[in-house]
This record gives C-alpha cells, structure tokens and sequence, in this order.
C-alpha cells in the first residue's frame, strides 16, 4: 500500500559523519556485494570491459568547500543513499504499491514482484536513491540491509546494514533515530546533524554530520622577504627591462 | 529529464484523442452514423494508442495491470483508472450516435468532463513532482488541458473558436517558459542545499562518483536540449500557433481543408514542445553531480 504510515515510532537509519569519511567507497562495494547475492534481483552490471554502468544503492561524491569566513577550503567526501523519508514521495507515487514504508520501523522497500519498472519513484526522490536496474527492470533502492539487521543465523556484531559493517573510519552508524536516547541520537543532537534539502519537505530519517571547522592558516609566522630589491646583473637586467 | 519518445508520444496522442472525445461528448459537431464511427475510431484510436505507448515505457511490463491498484496516493495510477472509466462511459454514446441515430446528451457531457479529469490527471503525474521546479506548477496542468482542448477544437473543424483556444494557447506556453526559466534559476535547491555543505560556504565537486554513466545521469540529468532551447521554442511556437493560425485565416472559407492542415502544424509544435517539456526540465539531482 502506497499509503505512508501516520507514524513509526521506531526510525531505522544511518547517520554519516562528513568529517570522518575518507572517500574510500568501502561502503559502495559492500553493499554492492550484499545486495548483489541476497535479498531481490541482483545489482546488474552492463558492458564491464567496455564502456561500464551498473546499479549502484551507495554512491561517494567528493567536494570542495570553500568556507565563507575565509577559513582553509576543505574537501569532504560525500555518501549519498536512501535517506528512509518519513514523508517519503517515492512512496506514494507508485502505482502498483511496489513501494511502501514499513510501519514497524520506517523502512523504505520495493517489493519487486509488483514493479513496472515506470521509474516515477525515482524521478519523486530528489536525492537519486533508487536506480532501475537495467537487465531485471525493476527498481533498485536501499534495503538498510533489511536481510542482515533481523537475521539471527548472523553473528549479532554482523547485524548491522553492510556499509556501515564495513567502514574503516567509522563514518557511518546506524541505529534508531526515533529514540532521543539512542546512541545515533545523541550523536546527531550532538554534532548537529542536517537533513539534505529540507525545503523539499521529505524529512529524511538518516541524517549527516557536518564536516569540523579546520583552523586558519596562520600567517604571521611566515618568514619575511629577504630580498626585494635585485642587485647586480639582474638588477641591470631589470631596469633596463623597466625603461624599455 | 530524459525525454523519451514513448512518453512524449503518450501525452500527446492521448491528449489529442481525449481531445477529440471530449468535442463530440458535447453534441456539436453533430456527427451520426459513418461519419460518426470515423470520428470515434479516430478518437480512440488517439486515446488507446497513447495510452498503449506509454506501456513501452516501462521496464518491466508484466506488471502493468497492477498501475489500477493505488488510485489513493498515485496520480499514474489515477490517471490509469479513469482512463478506463472515461473510454467506457464515451462508448455508450458513441454506439448511440452510430449506430442509433440518438444522442445520450448528459451521457455525452458527463464523457467530456471525464475527457478533461483525465488529461488533467496525466498532467498532475508531473505537475506533483517537487524535485522538477519546471513541472511543479499550475501551469503543468493548466497547459496539458488546454492542448487537448485545442487539438480536439481543430479535429473537429470548430475554426472559430480554435483560433481563441491557440492564440490563448500560444501566450500561456510562452509565459509557461518563462515562468519555467525563473524558477529553475531561483530554485532553493542546489549543490549546498543537497550537500548540507552550503552552510559553510561554496561548494564545488572535484570528483564524480563514477565516470561512466548510469540510470540517474541518462534518466534525469539530460543535457542535450539546452544549448538549443531557444531554437526549439521558436520552432514550437511557429508550428503549434502561429502557423495554424494562418492555416485557419487563409482557409477561412474552407474549414475542411484548413482544419486539417492547421492540426498537422499545430501536432508537430506540439511535438517539440512536450519534447522541450522533458528535455528543458532540470531535476534536483543534477546538484550532486552539479550538472
């Protein structure tokens, strides 16, 4: 049923800090892997020796900020994903009720065996979580590991989604977001974690911790200029370059 | 947005024969028996046809009977279902008309409006879209009905009033376009926005996720038509308006033929424009990739 749930008083999701992220796209390919070999069609790749493309649910961007109060630039790199909207319009645009949100703890899912492959869902997301994928035809999107977070044939420490299982900084955590007391929470409260286009109106569940400040370059320990003025052959050489 | 053919010959073809529905659903031209039949083979021959191409589309088609089910919350699956109920309320009349010699008049009306809910829901497929600034306006909706209105004004020979509908027509597309331009350059939403980095200051990508394309750049983050966008107006705008208009004017004493040829050019503006529609359209998602 497209119908989004009223509420979910359980919130699963991720929560990725921009300042830990080192861009190593660890998360892209675990999840690649997981998703490829477990639940629904798997992740197709077209043309791998030639000109590639395939269907990724994890993508890394990297940018380059430069900070308006003239700080240093930084560069930040940025995993883009599913973000589990409360008011996710993915959902209530399908017409076949392919797409739903799970009331019992907000996942967003496509149950494949009644997508049409219209791709409207992935033109309403505005954050290009969902690719169709182009050898099933049916649409592809982030599971948060739906298989993997609830599978007791797991060991408990691999109950988590696969990137966040797999990353070496530590940038990403996942945990219930509609607890104020869960450890997710309170970092989030913390570090001020943003949602990504909130004047879109999606209210997306997982949430990204801004990048820390770096400190200035201090400028006034550079050394001084010990010579200015030329002297000798090129000092000849440039004045006479400056009458000509 | 990519503008892929099947859907623009969807919208368009759907909305001419809805179109053409909805003027005979008012009892004027009053057409009866084989001229009649004509008509309405015509009509829903438009009206199925499109509704057929829009099912190349998809990608996964045995799933297409399924569009019927969500009606609460999708407009494509709205737009599915009073399709149907539209094409089965016109068929009684229609049979009347042809075969009968009699005319259902409410029925009739009833049809006309239905004609109208329905290319006003296909609009709304788009129009509801907050991610395409180009779409999520009145003027999505208020477009896609007063083409339909116009393309069936032209099939069914009513010069008169079909000169108004395109001169009305031609102003709202270009006030459209423009209306489109602004809020695609004063659009909230951009690479600091999507990023959440804009808080801190300007942000550039120095790297792209992937280097080869994928589903999002093909789907949503189209380029071609920008370079030529004003080329293609002016060319769906002489096609759709101003060359009907003279079709219409020049053949003033002739109907029949003028009509006729004032719909081919005013079809193949129509044409460019909903491929324009697509192709101009700009998608949130192009500011990650800060396209």
């Amino acid at each position: 049923m497209t119908t989004l749930p009223t509420q979910t008083d359980k919130k699963l999701g991720l929560v990725i800090d921009l300042d830990t992220c080192v861009g190593c796209h660890g998360c892209v390919t675990s999840c690649k892997g997981w998703n490829t070999q477990n639940y629904g069609v798997p992740l197709s790749d077209k043309d791998a020796y030639g000109d590639p493309s395939g269907t990724f649910l994890n993508r890394v961007h990297s940018y380059e900020v430069q900070p308006d109060n003239g700080g240093a630039a930084q560069t930040i790199h940025f995993p883009r994903s599913c973000l589990h909207c409360e008011d996710a319009p993915c959902v209530t645009v399908c017409p076949t009720g392919a797409s739903y949100k799970r009331e019992e703890d907000g996942i967003v899912l496509v149950n494949e065996n009644d997508c049409m492959g219209c791709g409207l869902c992935a033109w309403a997301c505005p954050y290009g979580a969902r690719e169709l994928d182009a050898l099933a035809g049916v649409m592809k999107k982030c599971t948060l590991c739906v298989d993997r977070i609830y599978n007791e044939n797991l060991p408990e420490e691999d109950r988590i989604p696969a990137c966040v299982r797999t990353c070496p900084a530590g940038a990403r955590h996942f945990g219930d977001l509609g607890d104020p007391n869960s450890d997710v929470s309170k970092l989030v409260a913390e570090r001020g974690g943003m949602d990504l286009m909130p004047e879109l109106g999606t209210k997306p569940v997982n949430k990204y911790l801004p990048p820390r400040p770096k400190d200035t370059l201090d400028c006034s320990q550079s050394l001084e200029p010990v010579a200015t003025e030329a002297k000798g052959f090129l000092g000849w050489l440039d004045k006479a370059l400056e009458k000509l | 947005m990519h503008p892929a053919p099947s859907v623009i010959f969807f919208t368009v073809s759907s909305g001419l024969g809805f179109g053409l529905l909805a003027w005979l659903g008012t009892g004027n031209p009053a057409v009866n028996g084989l001229s009649a039949f004509v008509m309405y083979f015509l009509g829903y021959g438009f009206a199925v046809g499109g509704l057929l191409s829009s099912v190349f589309h998809l990608a996964n088609k045995k799933n297409a009977i399924k569009a019927f089910s969500q009606w609460r919350t999708s407009w494509l699956s709205r737009e599915a279902v009073l399709s149907v109920i539209t094409l089965l309320t016109v068929a009684p009349y229609a049979i009347g008309r042809i075969f009968f010699d009699t005319t259902l008049e409410t029925l009739g009306l009833i049809g006309s409006a239905l004609c109208v809910v329905t290319v006003l829901s296909t609009s709304m497929i788009y129009a509801q879209l907050k991610t395409v600034p180009r779409w999520n306006n009145g003027f999505t909706p208020l477009l896609f009905v007063l083409y339909m209105i116009s393309g069936g004004a032209l099939f069914t020979d009513r010069v008169g009033i079909a000169v108004y509908l395109l001169i009305a027509l031609g102003i709202l597309q270009v006030l459209a376009w423009r209306d489109g331009d602004n809020r695609t350059v004063n659009n909230k939403t951009d690479m600091g926005t999507a990023t959440g980095l804009g808080r801190i200051g300007k942000v550039r990508q120095y790297e792209p996720p992937h280097t080869g394309q994928n589903y999002l750049l093909k789907e949503m983050v189209y380029q071609v038509a920008r370079k030529h966008v004003l080329k293609l107006r002016l060319i769906a705008f002489v096609a759709a308006f101003l060359l009907p208009i003279l079709a219409l004017m020049a053949f003033a004493d002739t109907p029949s033929f003028g009509a006729p040829m004032a719909l081919v050019f005013h079809l193949l503006g129509v044409l460019a424009s909903r491929w324009l529609f697509f192709a101009e359209a700009r998608h949130a998602v192009a500011n990650y990739y800060g396209r």
